[in-house]
């Protein structure tokens, strides 16, 4: 009994050992900013660079949560979600069933579908922003002149920008449902068309519901990509038009709050915000969608 | 019912041939098993017949259709897979119904068919479980039920037993031959267990590399083998085969002189012998060999001999009798009526002559 009882120790003891290295860069990396985020922001910056902040317990969080800014930018991120997610998920869903045929040459489309993965945002945001250029642009050239300009037009800034995550989310999404398409049971597929299933009712009586946890693990992936967009709007709008065109999303007044104003607290209140919000976000997707989602073998 | 037909049918895998140029005739109502070991062909000769793969060369006709250039979902067939194939995310009456959901069969007939199959299968307890809650032989059953729930053509079973523990096996072996015999529904049964094959089949096909070797009844196949590969594929233990030599009535194995009764060797000189282990025995007098090992089997029990030329014969003794030691030199005595003989360089079946 002891003896199995020691060497359970020992076991423990090496679990912990291997366990060592990714622990500390873990808590270098991430715990400690964690925390050390939670206590920024109990503290309130002076309006003067330089002078001491002090500490003002859930003050700063109240103002923060009631101000007109932080709403807006909550309404435009979860209007970006929502615009770039099931777009995303849908289109990475078609282009992977339109290449998942033996036919030669398909991985060159398969490639070319892909490569949005590999493309960096910087990229990828200056050649849309040239393409949205009102003077050098797609759209003059289309003879459609909106005024203002579509990246700074109130209207037109956060569809615009949401196009360029849609577009490079694409590529992930590719992957991930060829991945699952792979996967799927080929004797099921089989029975089915046995059965009778034609190309429609396979996709949605068989294929989708069979790809269903693909499918959901896009979503939470996709979610969570979304609400962490930064550089396209950063490279394109940038922090002085960010506001008026609603495109300032959760994370980019963080960036705002602590990089143009200067002010730590604020900006803490806002990531903690971001963090509570996909945590709530990725809890219910897990819980709401397991009970729906068919995993084969069980 | 219908007949299913194999006329000169290929089919090639990236220029390697699976089906090389078969003739099979499947007779309307019965259960021809396709027997061989794996990669010999017979599950892409199933899967020509549901349409799952295109022939390369030849025809595959159903009925009196030819069915080449019709799609799977109007072939009328019905398969039952290996894995199952079962749709993981209905229910059960979801399952057997689907077929009959695509050919727009209306609810309450569907629901009465349903209700049929599924009480044939010992089922209807379980029509609202999903396949996940079920067992591996319910699985089956569920896959069996969808398939006679369309009162199809032709049945196809790719080796639908073989995910199953071996009691289960033999009871679904059962369960199938049975509701096979009452339907009357032209199978094609492809399987690699020569057990199966022997229980199951009206007839029984036996494939190797692609080419069919020998069609006939189980007993008759078993009785008269076509080749060595038959002889020896068939049976556990599969026939013994031994160099000989042949001689005007008469053969010799390892210098021993066996007089044949019933008639004479058409050829002279080397020739393989086939024994069935139950033609052998150990006897006083007989075939020189020593023993290497003793298999026992509770009714019967399989000694494996070995002769000079190293070439090894089982003989199947009952468990009464006495069990030689290992390494013990022993005589085998077979029984003249019951030799087969091969032609040594092709292995095929040669008859005894006046």
């Amino acid at each position: 009994m002891s003896a199995l009882r020691s060497r359970r120790h020992r076991e423990w003891g090496l679990a912990y050992l291997l366990l060592a290295p990714a622990l500390l860069i873990f808590a270098v990396f991430t715990f400690y900013p964690f925390l050390r985020n939670f206590k920024l922001a109990l503290y309130q910056n002076p309006p003067y660079p330089g002078l001491p902040s002090h500490y003002v317990g859930l003050h700063q969080v109240g103002s923060v949560l009631a101000s007109t800014s932080f709403h807006q930018s909550l309404v435009s991120t979860l209007l970006y979600v929502v615009m770039v997610v099931p777009v995303g998920l849908i289109g990475g869903l078609l282009l992977a069933v339109a290449a998942h045929k033996a036919i030669r040459g398909m991985a060159w489309f398969r490639l070319v579908f892909s490569s949005t993965v590999v493309t960096s945002v910087a990229v990828a945001a200056v050649v849309f922003g040239t393409l949205m250029d009102p003077v050098v642009g797609l759209l003059p050239w289309l003879g459609v002149n909106p005024h203002p300009a579509i990246l700074e037009n109130p209207t037109w800034a956060l569809p615009a920008v949401s196009l360029i995550a849609v577009w490079q989310f694409l590529g992930l999404s590719f992957v991930i449902m060829t991945a699952g398409l792979q996967s799927l049971p080929d004797e099921v597929l089989e029975a089915a068309r046995l059965d009778g299933a034609g190309g429609w009712t396979m996709f949605w009586r068989v294929t989708v519901p069979l790809l269903s946890p693909t499918l959901f693990f896009g979503l939470v992936v996709g979610t969570i990509y979304a609400f962490q967009s930064f550089g396209q709007i950063d490279i394109l709008i940038g922090p002085q038009n960010s506001q008026f065109t609603h495109t300032d999303v959760l994370l980019y007044s963080v960036y705002q709050a602590l990089s143009i104003q200067d002010n730590p607290g604020v900006a803490a209140v806002l990531s903690i915000v971001l963090f509570a919000i996909l945590l709530v976000f990725t809890l219910a997707q897990l819980r709401f969608l397991e009970r729906r989602v068919t995993y084969a073998g069980d | 019912m219908a007949r299913v037909n194999f006329e000169g049918v290929s089919k090639a895998f990236d220029g390697v041939l699976a089906v090389d140029d078969l003739h099979l005739d499947v007779h309307d109502g019965e259960l021809l098993v396709l027997l061989g070991p794996s990669g010999c062909g017979k599950t892409t000769a199933l899967r020509m017949v549901a349409g799952l793969e295109d022939p390369t060369a030849g025809t595959v006709s159903i009925g009196d259709v030819v069915v080449n250039d019709v799609e799977p979902k109007d072939r009328d067939v019905a398969m039952v897979f290996q894995s199952y194939a079962l749709y993981p995310h209905m229910t059960l009456r979801r399952n057997i119904e689907f077929p009959l959901r695509q050919q727009r069969v209306p609810a309450p007939e569907r629901a009465r068919r349903v209700e049929e199959a599924a009480g044939t299968l010992g089922l209807l307890d379980l029509l609202d479980r999903k396949p996940g809650q079920l067992s591996g032989g319910q699985r089956q059953r569920v896959a069996l039920a969808r398939a006679i729930v369309r009162d199809p053509q032709v049945f196809l079973m790719d080796e639908p037993l073989s995910n199953l523990d071996a009691t289960l096996r033999i009871q679904t072996r059962a369960d199938i031959v049975s509701l096979q015999r009452r339907l009357g529904t032209t199978t094609i049964y492809v399987t690699h267990d020569q057990v199966e094959a022997m229980t199951m089949g009206h007839r029984i096909a036996v494939m190797r590399d692609g080419r069919l070797q020998q069609v006939a009844a189980p007993q008759d196949l078993y009785e008269r083998p076509a080749n060595t590969f038959v002889a020896s594929f068939l049976g556990s233990p599969g026939m013994n085969l031994v160099p000989a030599s042949a001689e005007r009535g008469a053969i010799i194995i390892e210098g021993t002189r066996i007089g044949l009764p019933d008639g004479t060797p058409t050829v002279a000189g080397p020739v393989t012998v086939g024994v069935r282990p139950e033609a052998a025995t150990l006897a006083p007098e007989g075939i020189p060999a020593s023993v290497l090992l003793v298999e026992q089997l509770g009714a019967e029990t399989h000694v494996i001999c070995a002769l000079a030329d190293g070439s090894r014969v089982v003989v199947r003794q009952e468990h009464r009798a006495v069990r030689p030691d290992l390494g013990e030199s022993v005589a085998i005595r077979v029984d003249p009526l019951q030799l087969h003989l091969f032609d040594t360089d092709t292995g095929a079946r040669l008859e005894l002559g006046r």
